[in-house]
């Protein structure tokens, strides 16, 4: 495939159009929603493309660093969004400090240990990569709030009663805190399993239709979902271990949960 | 063991002066509403006055870690929480959250005998009626051997005879182990059975030992 030409591009919103039929004569209201998504898809992926020339043009640290910050920012608040449950004050600044230490540690390990690319900041590769590590340590710590959040609503007599029973809160919440890990790593690791077989992820996709050899491509992803994974796991084990600690106040005593 | 001063806890409870001797049994009476578990609660640092001291021992217990606290004084709640697992585990998970040894199966298949449980340490704890389960709860406080027991009426969901037998051997195990035992109840027939010193809290009524104690 060579680059598209903006009547290609054009062409393959047919199948926006097909799905707006659809919405209307089933008479399903869902139709403002599309044709938003639609324009905010291609207004974003613009600037972004725009935004990256620049950077690659203009290779500095600062700028590297500064899409970083932006991309942890946004995805703070995206977690505060998607999160339905009522979160504390001091529960927002544990997700907010455990996303940027969690995922900035695995970036720098990536870039720095296993690209090892010159400079360490080049946006060709800084970018990207911290774009998946930080969306992918997104959905996972999300995951990880809601469950922390509920199980600990659920299981407020049974907190309460390992207290009573002289545990300490680390104890008292430990099966908790145990299964809202193992629901932010899980559909990572789901992905693992089913990667190659089931679906080819997109970033290996658009770099074979883009010219990369499979050979690199796979390379390439092979490398990226291990650091997912690390991101998900660092970032989530960061939120759990600091987040249950919210829950009680300086007698051990469980705050009150809704 | 408990001295109370002048407490004050969210208008559900009003304490001018309460002391709660040790090594003697204490019986907490009163109508729904008017404190007896948020009473117990304080004494477990479960929760924290909003006003006056509470001391433990003569030490005010702000000053004492929680943790520690409650596994010298250790609480059970009305409704009885079971754990995932068979009944052994049940029994054993007091020891467990407090950090020490399970004791043997010998003193497991003893405390089966006290609480009147003809069942199997292994059965699961799915098929358990509310009695047995309450007896359960019971049995996990009594094995971690403390030096307070903080009990929220833990025979509610007994029968009268199995309640009978569950109190006279709760109170032999306080008298024989020289332990301080303070229970909520509502039953007036446990009260006439076993006499032994009661404080009765009223709703709305701040509580002064001074006037309403009656021991016997």
């Amino acid at each position: 495939m060579l680059n598209p030409s903006l009547l290609q591009i054009a062409s393959a919103f047919f199948f926006v159009i097909i799905t707006l039929l659809i919405l209307r004569t089933r008479k399903i209201s869902r139709e403002k929603e599309l044709v938003i998504a639609s324009g905010r898809m291609t207004l974003q992926l613009t600037l972004t493309g725009y935004i990256l020339i620049f950077l690659f043009d203009h290779p500095h640290p600062l700028y590297s660093l500064a899409v970083i910050l932006v991309m942890t920012v946004f995805a703070i608040h995206n977690i505060y969004a998607r999160v339905k449950n009522p979160l504390s004050k001091s529960l927002k600044r544990i997700i907010a400090l455990s996303m940027t230490l969690g995922t900035g540690f695995t970036v720098f390990y990536f870039m720095l240990v296993v690209v090892q690319v010159d400079p360490w900041y080049d946006p060709r590769y800084l970018v990207p990569i911290a774009g998946m590590l930080i969306g992918n340590a997104m959905t996972g710590i999300s995951l990880g709030v809601t469950r922390l959040v509920t199980g600990i609503s659920d299981n407020q007599s049974r907190i309460e009663t390992a207290l009573m029973l002289g545990a300490t809160p680390r104890t008292a919440t430990k099966e908790v805190v145990d299964h809202a890990f193992d629901a932010a790593i899980m559909p990572t690791i789901n992905s693992m399993m089913g990667i190659g077989i089931v679906f080819l992820p997109g970033m290996m996709t658009g770099q074979i239709l883009s010219g990369t050899s499979p050979v690199t491509a796979i390379e390439y992803q092979l490398i990226i979902m291990l650091g997912i994974l690390g991101s998900v796991a660092f970032t989530t084990i960061l939120f759990v271990e600091l987040g249950y600690q919210t829950f009680f106040n300086k007698d051990q005593q469980l705050i009150e949960v809704n | 063991m408990y001295r109370l001063e002048k407490v004050d806890y969210k208008n559900i409870l009003k304490i001018d002066s309460l002391h709660i001797r040790g090594r003697e049994i204490t019986f907490i009476e009163g109508e729904s509403g008017s404190g007896k578990t948020t009473l117990l609660r304080l004494l477990n640092k479960m929760i924290t006055p909003d006003r006056g001291s509470i001391f433990f021992k003569n030490t005010p217990i702000s000053t004492i870690n929680s943790v520690l606290l409650r596994r010298r004084a250790v609480m059970l709640s009305q409704e009885p929480v079971i754990f995932q697992g068979n009944i052994r585990e049940n029994l054993l998970i007091g020891l467990k959250f407090s950090e020490r040894a399970p004791v043997s199966e010998k003193d497991l298949s003893a405390m089966m005998t006290l609480l009147h449980l003809e069942k199997s340490l292994d059965d699961p704890v799915v098929k358990l009626s509310g009695g047995e389960k309450q007896r359960i709860a019971l049995g996990r406080v009594l094995l971690m051997d403390p030096e307070v027991l903080l009990l929220d009426e833990p025979s509610s969901a007994l029968d009268e005879d199995t309640e009978h037998l569950m109190i006279e051997a709760l109170v032999s195990f306080t008298k024989d182990r020289g332990k301080t035992l303070v229970m909520v109840t509502h039953s007036k027939k446990i009260i006439e059975d076993f006499p032994t010193r009661i404080i009765q809290l009223k709703k709305n009524t701040a509580y002064d030992d001074k006037e309403v104690d009656r021991p016997c």
